[in-house]
């Protein structure tokens, strides 16, 4: 520190505060003001905060912590906030439970209450498997055509809602199981090739060799018929699906359908009756219904 | 204190003492790995293992040829160690922004980078490797380096204490292995940026306190009558650090040789426990650390007086106070009581004038050397760093007001956020002060090419843009599709939805990353080519000169 001369930056005109450390000084300039006064108004700001909201802990012996002059508390804005909703919803919901699905399709509130809802509970509950819109997935079924495995009709899908597809914690699901005819060894690979050309056949497409497809009609019949029906147009109280229709849920190429016919495929769905509500469930059939192919 | 180097030629009493500690560990990770309950605490054991004895090797063999030579030369600076600090961050910068990217476009195309077979390229594995190999390797490394060159020249000292640096630079390097190998492993103890599990957080520890002792050790016998205010900013981070680090790992493992641990905190209490430690890892790592390298190199650089004493006394006090209050603030609207949500928020709000008052500092040390932001673009690059210090700690505060935190949490703005601070500041700064030191360092007239730090310069600020304003338009965006209701009340999107609203912005911000990336590489080479004396021989006029004394001549006695 020099005490005695001043040691003035050439530039800037300012004085220094003769301290040097490698080369490097420090300007003796003060703060500035704009930044000084701008961080008193932050601090005047934040000391109002403070005393209109809750910013005290409670400390011991002194109650609970400060709720400021406002008196205002999040957990109560919320619980208020909850209940308001809670009740606009309790009339239309209400009804909702009590209308059956026909009468919800056409009254117009209520079904445009329902399918707002079942939109919305869509988007975050089914749209994971089945995509968005119900456009569906390999392995997924396809909501928004008018191909159904097991049935298209308002209580139908209701039903499925509530009680899922081969889903075993609940007595009431939809049940069925296709064999896996090769990894049971019910069929050799040579029929199982059989069986595939005489699928490819009845689907319309063309099976690369006619003297297989025609063995595999006789196989067909004594293994397959029985759930896919004789001609192969499905059976929905089993929901074995149609295959002569264009819908392949996993897959229509010969080598899916080997795959199919070897490893079996039983898809599974959980039920929602003990997850989602009443009302929820209902404005999700409603919605489900209207997406393209409700019967 | 620094009888720890007084004995003259060859190997000295802090080489044995750091090679007693080092055998002690050799020992314990030899137990470990003998009586290891899961297989990732036994390669662990094994990799310290490998790792000391390769240490005690090493050091037998150099002892053996030391004869007379003082190791530790007191006249001398301790440079070779911040030399080999200057690649080691560029090796651990280029790894994390590549992992980085991997990430990006894991988000982007989810389905193009899943690798079933192998989990440990799992998104929830390569997250963390990405934020420690930026934060703790690429940025750590930075401050080692920095913080050992710039300590010794300000107090006109040798580092302290012969071995123990090179045990810290050592042991810093080992606990980043073992911290990135465990994530691919899958060992966490799931806490954001203090994930590594316990033994790795004992080692750091230890290596730590080494790294404090270093320090303090430099300062005490340091040859100028006045501690630098760079000084003062680098104890602070190490220091903070130190108690931040401990406190949020307080756990108990279930045995010796088991990976696992339980943490001491539970609920809310370990919630805001992790947030004080998050948010003060932002604080003490990323600013007033990096604050520190701010104060050598741009004065040293534009060779100005730091612009106002009296202003960085009071925005250093008043930084370090504030900050340590602001972490609440992470957990707004949570289970957190609100009282400690409001006091998050507002000392947040009070935090802005004095982060402010270092970018004031920095960028009005410029006064009278402007024409230097136009002729050399490492001076630009880190007054550009300033630039991003300032807007981001402009948005942090202003991201903490809770009204605006319900729209901005958890969305897309809080990574834009982090990413201007972390790319521009954190990054620009570091990139500055690595371009002087390699020029520095290896004693050049000026770095290989100057044009190439132009490219770097620009590449890297047009990939912060890319990436700042694709996440700001989908974390508003998100946020805004979030809180969308239909006339009954109803959400009006889903989830997937917001996801899927998002990957345009993705696609963008990947390719921001890519050009930082790209940048970060063309600096490589040209710090390579700097250190082995290569010059091109088109170089503009205004290339800077080198300013670094000789540093015998510089061990001269105070005035």
């Amino acid at each position: 520190m020099s005490d005695h001369t001043k040691d003035i930056d050439q530039p800037t005109g300012v004085e220094t505060t003769g301290h040097e450390w490698d080369g490097i000084k420090e300007l003796n300039n003060p703060l500035p003001r704009w930044w000084l006064y701008i961080w008193y108004a932050t601090i005047a700001i934040s000391l109002v905060y403070m005393v209109v909201m809750p910013a005290i802990p409670a400390l011991p012996g002194l109650g609970t912590n400060t709720r400021g002059i406002s008196n205002h508390s999040d957990r109560d804005v919320v619980a208020a906030q909850i209940a308001e909703l809670r009740t606009e919803r309790m009339a239309a919901g209400s009804a909702l439970v009590e209308a059956s699905l026909e009468e919800i399709e056409t009254d117009r509130t209520l079904q445009q209450f329902a399918m707002a809802a079942g939109e919305s509970a869509f988007g975050d509950n089914c749209a994971t498997c089945h995509g968005a819109g119900g456009r569906g997935a390999k392995g997924y079924p396809t909501l928004a055509d008018d191909v159904w495995l097991w049935d298209g009709t308002l209580d139908g899908i209701e039903y499925t809602l509530r009680h899922g597809i081969r889903h075993e914690d609940d007595v009431d699901t939809r049940f069925s199981l296709m064999p896996a005819f090769g990894k049971d060894r019910l069929l050799t690979s040579a029929q199982i090739d059989d069986v595939v050309a005489h699928v490819m056949t009845i689907a319309g497409k063309e099976a690369h060799d006619a003297a297989s497809a025609a063995r595999g009609a006789e196989t067909f019949a004594s293994q397959c018929a029985s759930c896919h029906g004789v001609d192969g147009t499905g059976d929905r109280t089993l929901g074995a699906p149609d295959l002569t229709d264009h819908e392949w849920l996993f897959g229509g190429s010969e080598r899916e359908i080997y795959t199919t016919v070897y490893n079996a495929r039983n898809a599974h769905m959980p039920a929602w009756g003990g997850r989602l509500d009443d009302a929820t469930i209902k404005s999700l059939a409603v919605y489900v219904h209207s997406l393209g192919g409700g019967e | 204190m620094s009888s720890l180097a007084l004995k003259r030629g060859g190997a000295d009493q802090s080489t044995w003492i750091v090679s007693g500690i080092v055998g002690l560990f050799a020992i314990l990770s030899l137990y470990i790995a003998a009586n290891a309950t899961d297989r990732m605490m036994g390669v662990h054991a094994l990799m310290f293992l490998a790792a000391t004895i390769v240490w005690l090797v090493a050091t037998g063999m150099w002892a053996g040829k030391l004869g007379t030579r003082d190791p530790f030369d007191e006249t001398k600076y301790e440079d070779t160690l911040v030399k080999m600090g200057v690649f080691a961050s560029m090796f651990w910068a280029i790894a994390g922004f590549l992992v980085g990217i991997l990430i990006a476009c894991q988000l982007t195309w989810p389905n193009l980078f899943y690798f079933e077979e192998w989990g440990w390229t799992n998104f929830g594995r390569l997250r963390p490797l990405h934020t420690s190999a930026v934060i703790f390797a690429f940025g750590g490394n930075v401050l080692l380096a920095t913080s050992f060159y710039v300590v010794q020249r300000t107090t006109r000292a040798r580092l302290f204490g012969g071995m123990l640096p090179w045990f810290v630079y050592w042991g810093y390097q080992l606990f980043i292995l073992i911290a990135g190998t465990g994530y691919l492993m899958g060992i966490t103890q799931s806490k954001e940026y203090a994930e590594p599990e316990w033994y790795a957080d004992l080692w750091l520890t230890i290596v730590w306190v080494a790294y404090l002792l270093v320090f303090l050790g430099t300062l005490w016998k340091r040859k100028e009558p006045h501690i630098y205010v760079a000084n003062w900013f680098y104890l602070s981070f190490i220091v903070t650090i130190a108690m931040l680090h401990i406190v949020n790992n307080l756990s108990l493992p279930v045995n010796l040789a088991s990976s696992k641990s339980y943490q001491l905190f539970s609920g809310v209490q370990d919630a805001l426990t992790q947030w004080w430690y998050g948010h003060n890892a932002v604080g003490f790592f990323l600013t007033t650390g990096f604050l520190a390298i701010m104060y050598y190199f741009i004065p040293k650089r534009v060779n100005r007086p730091v612009y106002s004493y009296r202003l960085s006394i009071v925005h250093f006090w008043s930084l370090i106070f504030i900050y340590i209050w602001a972490g609440p603030h992470h957990l707004h609207y949570t289970a957190l009581p609100q009282w400690a949500q409001t006091l998050g928020m507002t000392f947040s709000i009070m935090l802005w004038m004095p982060s402010w008052g270092g970018m004031i500092n920095g960028v009005m040390t410029l006064s009278g050397a402007w024409d230097k932001l136009r002729t050399d673009p490492v001076v630009r690059m880190m007054v550009v760093s300033l630039a991003f210090y300032g807007m981001s700690t402009f948005e942090g505060p202003l991201m903490s007001v809770r009204a605006v935190n319900s729209l901005s949490h958890y969305t897309e703005w809080g990574i834009g956020h982090v990413h201007s601070g972390a790319l521009g500041w954190v990054g620009f700064i570091s990139f500055g002060a690595l371009y002087c030191l390699a020029q520095w360092l290896w004693k050049r007239k000026s770095l290989y090419s100057v044009a190439l730090v132009e490219w770097h310069f620009w590449l890297a600020t047009i990939g912060i843009v890319f990436y700042m304003v694709s996440m700001w338009f989908a974390g508003i965006t998100e946020g805004l599709m979030w809180r969308a209701y239909n006339e009954f009340g109803f959400l009006e999107y889903s989830f997937v939805e917001t996801v899927e609203a998002k990957h345009i912005s993705y696609i963008i911000r990947m390719a921001g990353g890519l050009l930082y990336f790209a940048g970060a590489v063309i600096m490589f080479y040209n710090l390579v080519r700097t250190a082995l004396g290569h010059e091109r021989i088109n170089q503009p006029d205004s290339a800077p000169a080198a300013s670094n004394p000789p540093a015998a001549a510089a061990l001269q006695p105070a005035e």
